[in-house]
């Protein structure tokens, strides 16, 4: 029966003069979302976006895809009533109950916008005369203003809209409002969910993976595009930057202690990570770090791999627990591919004891062994790296 | 170079099979039930197909049964002889080193109040045959064996155990899976005794999702598949007949100048195995337990032709395997597993390999096409990967 959404925005109302910027990124991410799926109209209207769909839309899919558009607070399928003069709108709102609820025994409330102020009634006015109108036609009805269990939304327009079907939006900002930032993605569980949380507020993204063939696989690496893929649902088109990294670890693993190869390791794709950044465009990194979760997450292997870029990083489950990250990566469906057992460059040399307060002083002492070729080492992973569209 | 070793898994399809499905998918597309011409040319292809498989088994036409490969075949042997004589026995033995295909709906009979026993196997795969005839039961149904193992190539001397376990129960079903066997032996079910014996496609240079099970006509078989009645009810579902049509001709083709290439096979089996003992660490798997140094063709013989199972101690072959592929070289693992879910091969475990040689271990299988060049830069490779993977490995 519903032909049509009302998508209604939250924060977006705050932006005084780049209003209009914030509310163009929002409707074209939803064209963007809804355009596989069909030919839809969307268009800003006064404070919502409408959105029409094609005669055989599915509704399931539509608001599922409307859901993972960031900016969206809520979704209300409405129907849409033609003329707004006063009997055609009672007659189209009565007819909306009457479809919607079979059984009459409920209590509700109508509540009215007027965005057209120059309609004959003021919205509490709509509201009383609805009511009104509705307790004629269906005598089983009754109002409860306080806790009714049907709220019937009516907005009177150039058209009318009513609704009272609310589906929460995921909230946030639109993709592409905040600038861009460059994510360090994994094949594990964190940081695809890192990726996602930078970019619900309005963050775009690019990515880098850390490949370390052969002693990572093609399967590994497929992973991880995979994983682009479904953030990607969320965030819009991204860049993934293929990085191979093996001969810097392989380096590291011959010149420097043993228990410091992660961290040392990680400091490097810190800075393979800036460089790329810089080239992108991004105002900072993102990774999936947690405190203490690994011996290269506690505050002291942090504060030293934070030490060697300028570009600020963005930690958005630096105090999650596990779980909570897995429930995260459930939901926006990344949990499955990254728990496929691929072995990926983090874990392939690491240690049995690493070391988990790393002093920086030592860590830059072990650090100047690689002297000689680091350089050279890092400007070809850069110089080399693979760039995957991900659409 | 890009050289593939990997022909256990699967094989390139030959231009012949090629050719015929083509012109199946193409032009003679028809349904073998449909009434009309189309429906009578498309069941052509597949009375030829039978024909041809039934010539190469010496057995009836009438004995074969399309299926949707091996693992169908395995499957529909044991389920289907099990269920049409679930009143003669529930007894049914097999090897500890059979495939997945066949171990799985073992376990699914298990399940359902049959009784399973399992012979071991000696170091170099070979089934402890004293075990086997001292299992046989009154009610003893099945024995179910694989002509050749897929992971280590060991051979069955199926001939000699069929002849004496029908001399103590002449009744006994035997079911062999031959897969890895058919095309690199000669294999004659009426004349050795094999009652059921399954085959497939892609491993002999044919379609994938083909395959075909010999049914001795003495032997009764309930379906596991139901619907039109198909291929005398046996297997019901519309044939596939580009692929039928690719297994009868790539079967036509197996035996051609057959000695020859077994021999090519064997000679480079053994150069690959001389050249690699010879370094440091090398552990070859599955060879006759009599076997020494030298590696004669003799004892080399007595293994498949083209199946190499080799450990390299301190090595993850998982990471040999991504080096080779680097260098154009296709092989694969001996036993699925990744580091994080070591899953030891039940082959492997069942010769005794210990645990640490398990994640080393790389299975080479070659084909009739595989070509000395293609070996002798395989070897060169693997010398040149070996010391800098053993030199990098985790402390």
């Amino acid at each position: 029966m519903f032909k049509a959404f009302l998508i209604k925005y939250a924060e977006i109302g705050l932006k005084g003069n780049n209003r209009y910027l914030f509310e163009n990124a929002l409707r074209d991410r939803i064209a963007g979302v809804l355009k596989p799926l069909g030919k839809y109209s969307v268009s800003k209207e006064q404070g919502r976006v409408f959105i029409e769909c094609p005669k055989d839309y599915d509704y399931e899919e539509t608001v599922e895809a409307l859901q993972r558009v960031f900016g969206v607070s809520s979704i209300c399928p409405v129907a849409v009533i033609d003329d707004s003069d006063w009997d055609t709108l009672t007659k189209g709102v009565g007819d909306y109950v009457d479809a919607m609820y079979p059984d009459k025994n409920i209590t509700f409330k109508v509540m009215a916008k007027r965005a057209d102020k120059n309609y004959h009634l003021t919205s509490p006015e709509i509201c009383k005369e609805m009511g009104a109108y509705l307790l004629r036609r269906f005598s089983e009805l009754k109002v409860d203003v306080h806790e009714p269990e049907v709220r019937i939304t009516v907005e009177v327009r150039s058209k009318s809209y009513v609704y009272s079907i609310v589906i929460p939006g995921p909230g946030g900002m639109p993709v592409g409002t905040n600038g861009k930032a460059m994510l360090l993605l994994s094949g594990g569980i964190d940081s695809p969910v890192a990726g996602y949380m930078i970019s619900k507020r309005g963050v775009s993204m690019a990515a880098v993976y850390f490949h370390a063939p052969p002693y990572t696989s093609e399967r590994a690496k497929q992973k991880v595009v995979d994983l682009a893929k479904r953030i990607s649902r969320y965030t819009g088109k991204m860049k993934l930057y293929v990085v191979n990294f093996t001969d810097i670890q392989l380096d590291i693993y011959e010149k420097c202690p043993h228990d410091e190869l992660t961290i040392i390791m990680r400091r490097y794709m810190m800075r393979i990570a800036e460089k790329l950044a810089e080239e992108e465009n991004c105002l900072g990194l993102i990774t999936g770090e947690s405190i203490g979760q690994v011996a290269s997450q506690t505050m002291h292997s942090l504060a030293s791999t934070n030490e060697v870029c300028s570009m600020p990083v963005y930690r958005p489950l630096v105090a999650f627990d596990k779980k909570d990250i897995v429930d995260i990566a459930k939901k926006i469906d990344t949990y499955d591919t990254s728990i496929l057992p691929y072995e990926d460059c983090c874990t392939i040399f690491v240690a049995k004891h690493p070391v988990t307060k790393p002093n920086l002083k030592t860590i830059r002492n072990s650090e100047r062994r690689l002297e000689e070729s680091i350089d050279e080492m890092l400007d070809m992973a850069i110089k080399t790296a693979e760039v995957i569209n991900i659409d | 170079m890009e050289v593939y070793l990997d022909n256990s898994a699967t094989t390139k399809i030959s231009d012949g099979a090629r050719d015929i499905m083509l012109k199946v998918l193409y032009e003679d597309y028809g349904n073998p039930s449909s009434m009309h011409m189309m429906g009578v040319i498309a069941e052509r292809y597949m009375k030829e197909s039978a024909q041809q498989i039934a010539d190469c088994l010496k057995v009836d036409p009438k004995e074969i049964i399309f299926t949707s490969g091996g693992t169908e075949a395995n499957n529909l042997a044991l389920i289907g002889t099990a269920m049409a004589y679930r009143r003669l026995g529930r007894h049914i033995i097999t090897s500890r080193i059979e495939h997945p295909s066949v171990h799985q709906p073992l376990l699914f009979l298990e399940e359902n109040d049959y009784r399973l026993d399992f012979i071991p196997v000696d170091k170099s795969g070979k089934i402890i045959k004293d075990k086997l005839y001292a299992l046989i039961k009154e009610d003893t149904l099945i024995v179910s064996l694989m002509y050749v193992n897929n992971e280590i190539g060991t051979v069955q001397d199926i001939e000699e155990i069929a002849k004496e376990i029908k001399t103590i129960k002449n009744d006994i079903i035997l079911h062999v899976d031959a897969v890895q066997a058919f095309g690199k032996y000669r294999i004659y079910p009426k004349r050795i005794g094999i009652d059921l014996l399954s085959i497939s496609g892609h491993k002999i240079h044919g379609p994938k999702g083909i395959g075909a099970l010999y049914v001795s006509d003495s032997i009764r078989l309930k379906p596991i598949l139901f619907g039109g009645g198909h291929q005398r009810g046996l297997r019901s579902g519309t044939e596939n007949v580009p692929a039928i049509a690719g297994l009868g001709q790539a079967v036509t083709e197996l035996y051609r100048d057959f000695e020859q290439k077994n021999n090519r096979m064997y000679e480079l089996k053994q150069i690959f195995i001389r050249e690699i003992s010879k370094l440091e660490g090398v552990i070859i798997n599955g060879l006759p337990t009599e076997c020494t140094e030298d590696f004669s063709l003799e004892h080399i013989k007595k293994t498949a032709p083209h199946i190499i199972s080799v450990s390299f101690k301190g090595v993850r072959s998982e990471v040999l395997l991504h080096a080779l592929e680097e260098r154009g070289i296709y092989v694969s693992t001996g036993s699925a597993c990744s580091s994080r879910h070591p899953k030891p091969s039940a082959t492997l475990s069942a010769i005794g390999i210990p645990m640490d040689l398990m994640g080393s271990t790389l299975r080479i299988s070659l084909s009739e096409r595989t070509t000395k060049e293609e070996i002798d830069y395989t070897i060169e490779q693997i010398k040149d990967i070996l010391p800098n993977l053993r030199r990098f490995t985790r402390r």
